[in-house]
């Protein structure tokens, strides 16, 4: 999409083409030619691994789509029958499920990656931003989906999060009043939340494209962050990312299809097999394990308003993150001090999301009563959720401009190909050096 | 503390927009070394016709398994699959069951409901004509539908068998309210009842009295019919029934495993392959 096209049409019907609508040239340059960092990492996979999970969510979707009925009256019973009475019914509605989890887990992966690696700093801004689109929808898509069966945890956790809008000053009621199209959930939010859960992976596809087609014109980050500066920086996309993606996919595609197989309702919530009853509230409402941390922050907060603002803010940061991290330095692997923050920053994301399931005033340390402080516990879960979120805001607005500001990076290798000379492969044939070391 | 709790507690039910109830004690429950247990589980056919027939002849009374067709028994994986019939509604088992239920049906000559034996097209018949009937029967509480049960409480077959098998006499010191029943594996709060020492027991009150005894089922295969083995029997065959494709769904997956190993070794070594000669 930029730069120079190695395209060489072979045919007539090829060279017709691309002199009316080079779509096969476009296919070329990106998929086959594009010229790829040759150090990439495992945890550059995800890449392609979440353009599967998409493809496998609109496919199986569409399939469940034509059995499924989004009325209050029917949508549990449906979505039984296609457990029980459509042919590999189980299979395709096992695999949307998980597919949601699965397509998280890789997108966590992905962002935390390009964190790691500040593939967010410049040039490649609006593709972080893209990407963050892309999640944003992802959230509300996968939000609105565990709506659609109509299980008590789909209900009442419609309930929960349409009502925090209702937060919002002057204009909250009428929001919520809007997204419910009436007085309460009920059919008519049910139907809608099922039109736009329809919609929505159709605009994350679009998101998608955009997000490859700046990918390509920036070219890919690599774990030094060295801007690629040779050709023998890079190796063409075909055949090179095509298998290694490929083989990654398919060790992803494992641990995805033994959750489909073996323990498909595991990342579910046994409630959500309960018809959904407005004048029955469970116990204890729980999001999805994807929203958790952000369910966490919300909780943290006394006020609500604040909390909303807040757990909206987790998100917010993350679209302005390349112009708070100051340092010039992209990897972490050439920043120490601040790679030890940055996986202080990881773990403080799985506290949030292990609060974030448990109740606010749950015992971190059973029994333990030596924390108190004035009328606070901080052993308990709420205050616990209060210092990771301390720490998840504090990363992105402190720890980030300050350390650009005030460390000592490593100095980096002047071209991707530098740390490289000393691999064995590089050496020419026959220079046995650690030959012990060969595979 | 007492302050602050109840301050998040409030905000807690702020957010949910409606009452919230703290999470209750209960006793974890016993597992069972079901045949059903891991990648290459099954049902046992026996267990499903003997908790079926548990089933029948206690939980009916009372509970509905509304998404439960007559077929579903002979279907593959069913209780009384017969190979010679795959079409499950042929199997005679299946139709002589469902001979012995009423259904109602519109006559299209008088419009009046008028009552026939149930075909194996038929569902299972609600035991209540409507909710409140049924909570009218059970002093208020609402008998559960099977159809999902097992899939719908936290532990499955384990939970539902516990509970059956698990009611014991409350401990001293704990009133138990009229029409109610202490159960250690019910989800519950009891310590508002609790006038003995230390902590309220766990478990919870359940409006259903103990549904087993021994010998109330009597068993076709010569199973003794104790409340241990009805409770294990029945928890089976509600698993099933909230599960009836998993056996094919496990077959499915370990051809699907081996599949994807292999192509995952494959790209592993044409990965080797063409990396072979790229230093990275």
């Amino acid at each position: 999409m930029s730069g120079h096209s190695n395209y060489v049409p072979k045919t007539g019907f090829e060279r017709w083409l691309d002199t009316r609508l080079p779509i096969a040239r476009l296919a070329y340059d990106s998929l086959v030619d594009f010229p790829t960092p040759k150090n990439l990492n495992y945890w550059y996979t995800f890449g392609g691994i979440l353009a599967l999970c998409l493809g496998i969510q609109l496919v199986s979707g569409i399939v469940l789509a034509m059995h499924y009925v989004p009325h209050v009256d029917h949508a549990f019973a449906s979505v039984e029958r296609i457990m029980r009475d459509v042919n590999y019914g189980w299979l395709v509605r096992y695999m949307h499920a998980n597919g949601a989890s699965m397509f998280f887990i890789a997108v966590y992966a992905h962002m935390f990656r390009g964190l790691y690696y500040g593939s967010y700093k410049a040039p490649r801004e609006l593709l972080w931003i893209l990407g963050c689109v892309i999640y944003l929808l992802m959230m509300a898509t996968a939000f609105m989906g565990y709506v659609l069966p109509w299980g008590q945890m789909s209900f009442h956790g419609a309930v929960v999060i349409t009502n925090l809008f209702g937060a919002l000053p002057l204009v909250g009621q009428s929001i919520t009043t809007w997204l419910w199209g009436g007085f309460a959930v009920d059919n008519s939010t049910l139907n809608r939340f099922f039109s736009l859960h329809y919609l929505m992976p159709f605009m994350i596809a679009g998101v998608v494209i955009l997000h490859i087609w700046a990918l390509h014109v920036t070219g890919n980050n690599n774990p030094t962050g060295v801007q690629v500066k040779s050709k023998a920086d890079t190796v063409p996309f075909h055949p090179y990312y095509t298998v290694k993606d490929g083989f990654a996919i398919s060790v992803f595609m494992l641990m995805f299809a033994a959750f489909v197989f073996f323990t498909p309702n595991a990342l579910g919530h046994p409630d959500n097999y309960v018809p959904a009853n407005p004048l029955v509230t469970p116990a204890h409402i729980v999001p999805e394990w994807y929203f958790l941390p952000f369910y966490a922050i919300l909780r943290a907060v006394p006020d609500k308003l604040m909390g909303v603002l807040l757990m909206f803010g987790a998100i917010a940061v993350l679209f302005v993150l390349p112009w708070l991290d100051t340092s010039r330095v992209r990897s972490m692997r050439y920043r120490p001090t601040t790679r030890m923050y940055f996986f202080i920053f990881v773990v403080a994301c799985l506290v949030l999301g292990f609060c974030g399931g448990r109740l606010p005033d749950e015992y971190v340390i059973p029994g333990l009563k030596t924390f108190q402080l004035l009328d606070a516990d901080l052993n308990s879960m709420v205050w616990l959720s209060r210092f990771a979120a301390a720490y998840y805001f504090g990363y992105f607005l402190i720890i980030l401009p300050v350390m650009g500001l005030t460390e000592n990076p490593l100095s980096q290798p002047k071209s991707i190909s530098e740390p490289v000379f000393s691999h064995s492969a590089a050496l020419p044939v026959g220079a046995a050096a650690s030959p012990e070391k060969r595979g | 503390m007492l302050r602050k709790g109840l301050a998040i507690a409030a905000l807690g039910l702020a957010l949910m927009g409606g009452p919230a109830l703290a999470a209750g004690t209960q006793e974890e429950p016993r597992t069972v070394a079901w045949s059903f247990n891991g990648p290459f589980g099954k049902f046992d056919r026996a267990q499903l016709q003997r908790g079926f027939k548990v089933y029948r002849e206690v939980c009916a009374a009372c509970h509905s398994m509304n998404l439960m067709s007559f077929r579903n028994l002979g279907q593959a994986g069913g209780a009384f699959h017969d190979p010679k019939y795959p079409n499950p509604n042929d199997n005679p088992y299946v139709k002589t069951i469902a001979k012995d239920f009423e259904t109602s049906e519109i006559d299209q000559e008088t419009g009046d409901i008028v009552k026939r034996p149930a075909t194996p097209a038929d569902r299972f018949p609600n035991p209540y004509p409507n909710e409140a009937a049924a909570r009218a029967g059970n002093g208020g509480a609402l008998p559960p539908d099977f159809s999902t049960l097992s899939k719908a409480r936290a532990g499955g077959a384990d939970y539902i068998y516990s509970l059956l098998s698990g009611y014991s006499a409350p401990p001293a010191g704990l009133e138990v309210p009229s029409g109610q029943y202490y159960n250690p594996y019910m989800l519950g709060d009891v310590s508002a009842f609790w006038k003995g020492k230390g902590h309220a027991p766990p478990g919870g009150f359940i409006a259903m009295p103990p549904p087993l005894a021994a010998d109330k089922v009597t068993f076709d295969d010569d199973t003794k019919s104790t409340i241990d083995q009805q409770a294990r029997d029945v928890a089976a065959f509600l698993t099933w029934a909230s599960e009836p494709k998993m056996e094919e769904r496990k077959a499915f997956g370990v051809g699907a495993m081996i599949y994807l190993l292999i192509l995952a070794g494959l790209l592993y070594m044409s990965y080797k392959r063409i990396w072979r000669n790229v230093a990275h």
